[in-house]
């Protein structure tokens, strides 16, 4: 069986979404969904260790060879992005039958977690899949899923913030299916690898240049890249706060992860080089500062940490920009960070939601009282977000910052500090109002807030104890992105 | 030379048209009708790549001998299913969006919730 | 087609939009079959002149008809538009700078023609034994995209579920509305419709089998069983179509399509070869190849079927519900 884990990976969620269906109990679907999703873990870890014993592992698909079947290929990059998927979607997985119990209708929850399933099949497939079009079919089944997860939200606005995420969602798929249609008609070939070696590069053809731009404004689309980002914050604030952490965690990881392949898979590292360098820094530049501005003025805090997902995706773009081979690092290293983070944060806020029903900043008040372990993780997760030694967070900021200075950037690596202070002033304002800020006289006369129930807590220290000890034990994410970072700079093919 | 190429200028024609309905803020069903315009060119231009002249369609017969490329014909009946699938969806939401505001466009739509 | 789409830009009679749409897909698909893609033709009729329409339409009879145009046209509003026009000129003109370096349209000579094209039209007759290349490359060679397709649809119907109200899997709600949406006026109507169902369905079963020596298969069957069944609906009404097909068991048929694909995937990887590969199926895999695509064609068929029937299903019983409370 160990010959099939790469395609094991992807249709044991795949195959237990329909099962869900079936068991229409809600209970049962979310332990069957558990399962699977704990079976995705224990095959993607395996994946990982066998690519780096072995190599990279290919898989044919119905036995055809690669250019004429669809091939799945492991690399140490996706083996290193499928654990992140896996591990983060099983956890936020693991909280949410507590956590949807306030937010969805019970006779919706099963419906739930076959969506969830197949968002999170649909993830791992991009991923997994050594073919261009075979990412288009899968990126489409977790878009759909993820639409419908966030119209799940109780607020009206989360319908149209569903809406408005489909149309963008849809222009960017087909932006990204017609770069693939014009590299198809330029070497007749969707296999990843052979199209690589297929392309001709060295006629600077305009098809090939203008397929490069489209693959890259629709992933941008997908990806949130500032200044496409407009429907993230939406989406982000209204969708449950469940399926937040899951997208937070885990989308747009997979977006950066599709950026990365096409640039440095398809078209090679050195692709529009000159061109495309300097506008991925500035870019990721004015995401980190205006987003973490607009950050700071929200109310809504879950909207705040929207905000700062944006300014996140700055720094990783920053990382694919400088392009050598430390900063590809601290990009997958942040990859991996952010996905710890933010999942850490958007539960805990899932865990406010469930006990007060709103995450507005007036409901922090005096909060950390009511709900200790609650508001802890906020701010062990809020350091890793600002970069604290540590934590995670410091490790990725402290390679991006290495990795300008290496390449003689220094106000970029003088930005990226700047950036995190922005940062430490929104994380500490919240802060603040919990430990210091009085509640509301009416808040309290009802009757007092309990810390949130186990079955949030459990999974929410899981990452903010993953935030501390990959702070300092970094071995892991070190070793894995480092030779998955030289790989993809050593030729990547 | 460039006549030869005019089939994908129209198909560019008519991706703009439907961008623009997209875009533009109007009816939200409207916008779908654009996106559906859009997509359908795209689906154009791929089936325009396999086209081989004097070819006939890939089903094999012993009184042909050129065909056009299948392969496109297969990824568009692909493409085809997931945009009636997203219009599916995006229709759905279409119809809670007017129980839960009362408009379908998109300027009230932006007022309501200022 | 360039003519329609203008006129769907400037109409705001919304009912007329939807109808250009439907011609605007009909024109797409007799431009499929003068490029020779048969297959895609015929999906492309029945879906953008055929099932989108018609959703479009229940969907127009709760949200209103007319799309609201604004008396005097705002400043900033031009604005924009001059802004939005602009960009799509720059998009166009890339994309046109793009098509001045491809093959000139119709060369056997292109990259597209000569790569990977050439097996699937040299060795699929002979590799896996059916003349019709679409349904080779469709199930077998890609056939983990077709599975995904399927799988895209499962996920559709699903997210349509998930919005609308549960209400469709009760039974007590039925007869409230009754003979609302029936067509009692029309007699000569519904004989005639009741007489052709019967057929409709059974050119479903033939375009299901079919798929292998000409153009149809599993997605095109699932759309013209669909569509026979929606008719019914329109003259009937919902509650006689729900307990014709009680929408649990379709439900249970949209994840039992899925299954049969994946299964047959199984299968072979249990037989010892890779996942979807057909050839370990049956000693000959000339005939293992038949075999698979035979049985995921079905999958997909009942899938597609079950989740167009679904979703039609959903949007008439919230139609119904929405159009009540108004």
């Amino acid at each position: 069986m160990l010959d099939h884990l790469p395609i094991l990976q992807v249709i044991v969620p795949l195959l237990a979404a329909p099962a869900c269906l079936l068991l229409n109990n809600a209970r049962l679907a979310w332990l069957f969904a558990c399962l699977a999703g704990l079976i995705s873990l224990v095959i993607s870890v395996a994946l990982l260790v066998q690519v780096q014993q072995s190599g990279v592992i290919s898989y044919m698909l119905g036995s055809w060879e690669a250019p004429w079947g669809i091939e799945y290929r492991i690399d140490l990059l996706s083996a290193y992005v499928l654990l992140i998927i896996s591990s983060l979607g099983t956890i936020v997985l693991l909280a949410a039958n507590t956590g949807i119990r306030q937010e969805i209708a019970a006779d919706k929850q099963s419906l739930f977690y076959v969506l969830y399933l197949l968002c999170m099949a649909g993830l791992l497939g991009i991923v997994a899949t050594g073919d261009i079009f075979n990412v288009f079919v899968f990126l489409e089944i977790s878009s759909l899923a993820t639409y419908a997860l966030v119209a799940f939200g109780r607020d009206r606005r989360a319908l149209l913030a569903a809406y408005q995420y489909l149309i963008v969602g849809t222009i960017g798929a087909t932006f990204l299916l017609i770069g693939i249609g014009l590299l198809y008609s330029m070497t007749g070939t969707l296999n990843i690898e052979d199209m690589a070696n297929r392309l001709p590069v060295d006629t600077n053809s305009g098809t090939v240049y203008t397929a490069f731009i489209f693959m890259i404004v629709g992933i941008g689309l997908k990806l949130a890249l500032f200044p496409l980002h407009l429907w993230l914050p939406n989406t982000y604030t209204y969708a449950p706060s469940i399926v937040t952490a899951f997208l937070a965690a885990t989308a747009t990881k997979v977006a950066i992860y599709l950026l990365i392949r096409v640039q440095f898979s398809i078209f090679g590292a050195d692709f529009g080089g000159e061109l495309i360098q300097p506008i991925f820094i500035v870019l990721g530049l004015l995401g980190v500062f205006v987003a973490s501005t607009v950050a700071i003025k929200q109310s809504n805090i879950k909207r705040l940490f929207a905000y700062s997902s944006v300014a996140q995706i700055g720094y990783m773009i920053i990382g694919i920009g400088i392009g050598t081979s430390l900063s590809l690092q601290g990009t997958l290293l942040h990859l991996f960070n952010h996905a710890l983070m933010k999942g850490a944060l958007f539960l805990a806020l899932a865990a406010v939601v469930y006990r007060i029903g709103s995450t507005d900043r007036t409901c922090f008040n005096g909060l950390a009282k009511h709900m200790p372990w609650t508001m802890a993780a906020i701010v062990i997760a809020g350091l890793s977000l600002i970069g604290v030694p540590l934590t995670v967070g410091f490790i990725s900021k402290w390679y991006l910052v290495l990795a300008s200075i290496d390449s003689g950037m220094w106000p970029v690596a003088l930005l990226i500090v700047l950036g995190s202070l922005l940062a430490v002033y929104y994380v500490w304002a919240l802060v603040e109002s919990a430990y210091f800020g009085k509640a509301d006289a009416s808040a309290t006369s009802s009757a007092p807030i309990k810390e949130a129930p186990l079955g949030l807590l459990i999974p929410l220290w899981l990452l903010v104890i993953a935030n501390v000890y990959f702070g300092i034990d970094t071995r892991l994410p070190l070793e894995a992105s480092a030779s998955a970072a030289s790989f993809l700079m050593g030729g990547g093919q | 030379m460039y006549y030869d190429l005019y089939n994908y200028w129209m198909v560019i024609i008519l991706m703009m048209i439907g961008l623009y309905i997209v875009i533009k803020p109007s009816n939200l069903i409207k916008k779908l009708i654009g996106l559906n315009i859009f997509q359908t060119s795209v689906f154009i231009f791929y089936i325009s790549v396999g086209k081989v002249s004097e070819g006939t369609a890939p089903i094999f017969s012993s009184t042909h001998s050129v065909y056009s490329n299948p392969l496109p014909h297969v990824l568009i009946l692909t493409a085809i299913v997931v945009g009636i699938a997203t219009m599916a969806l995006a229709l759905a939401l279409v119809v809670r969006i007017k129980s839960a505001y009362g408009t379908v466009e998109d300027d009230e739509l932006q007022e309501q919730d200022h | 087609m360039v003519v329609t789409a203008l006129a769907i830009v400037r109409v705001s009679d919304l009912f007329a939009a939807v109808m250009l749409s439907g011609i605007y897909g009909l024109l797409s698909a007799s431009f499929f079959v003068a490029l020779d893609a048969v297959d895609v033709a015929f999906t492309e009729a029945a879906v953008g002149a055929g099932i989108f329409p018609l959703l479009m339409m229940l969907v127009l009879g709760v949200t209103g008809r007319y799309e609201k145009t604004k008396l005097v046209p705002i400043k900033a509003d031009v604005v924009k538009k001059l802004a939005l026009v602009l960009a799509l000129l720059v998009t166009g003109a890339l994309l046109v700078f793009g098509t001045l370096d491809m093959p000139i349209f119709g060369a056997a000579d292109a990259p597209a023609q000569q790569h990977v094209n050439i097996r699937y039209i040299q060795q699929s007759p002979t590799e896996i034994g059916i003349p019709n290349m679409v349904t080779s490359v469709l199930a077998s060679y890609r056939g983990y995209d077709t599975f995904g397709e399927v799988l895209v649809i499962f996920t559709a119907a699903m997210g349509v579920l998930a919005l609308f109200s549960s209400q469709l899997f009760s039974q007590v709600t039925a007869s409230k509305n009754k003979a609302k949406n029936e067509m009692h006026e029309h007699n000569v109507l519904r004989i005639v419709s009741k007489m052709l169902i019967p057929f409709i369905l059974l050119f479903a079963f033939y375009v299901q089998f079919h798929g292998e020596y000409g153009p149809g298969g599993g997605f095109q069957a699932g759309v013209i069983f669909a569509a026979g069944i929606i008719l019914y609906t329109m003259l009937y009404g919902l509650d006689k179509a729900r307990q014709v097909i009680k929408p649990t068991v379709l439900r249970v048929l949209c994840a039992l399509g899925v299954f049969i694909y994946g299964t047959t995937g199984v299968v072979s990887m249990l037989a010892g070869g890779n996942f979807l590969d057909y050839s370990v199926l049956a000693n000959d895999p000339v005939i293992g190849q038949h075999l698979g695509i035979l049985v995921i064609e079905l999958g997909v068929g009942i899938t597609i079927a079950a989740g167009m029937i679904l979703i039609f299903f959903a949007f008439s019983q919230q139609a119904e519900t929405q159009l009540g409370e108004q």
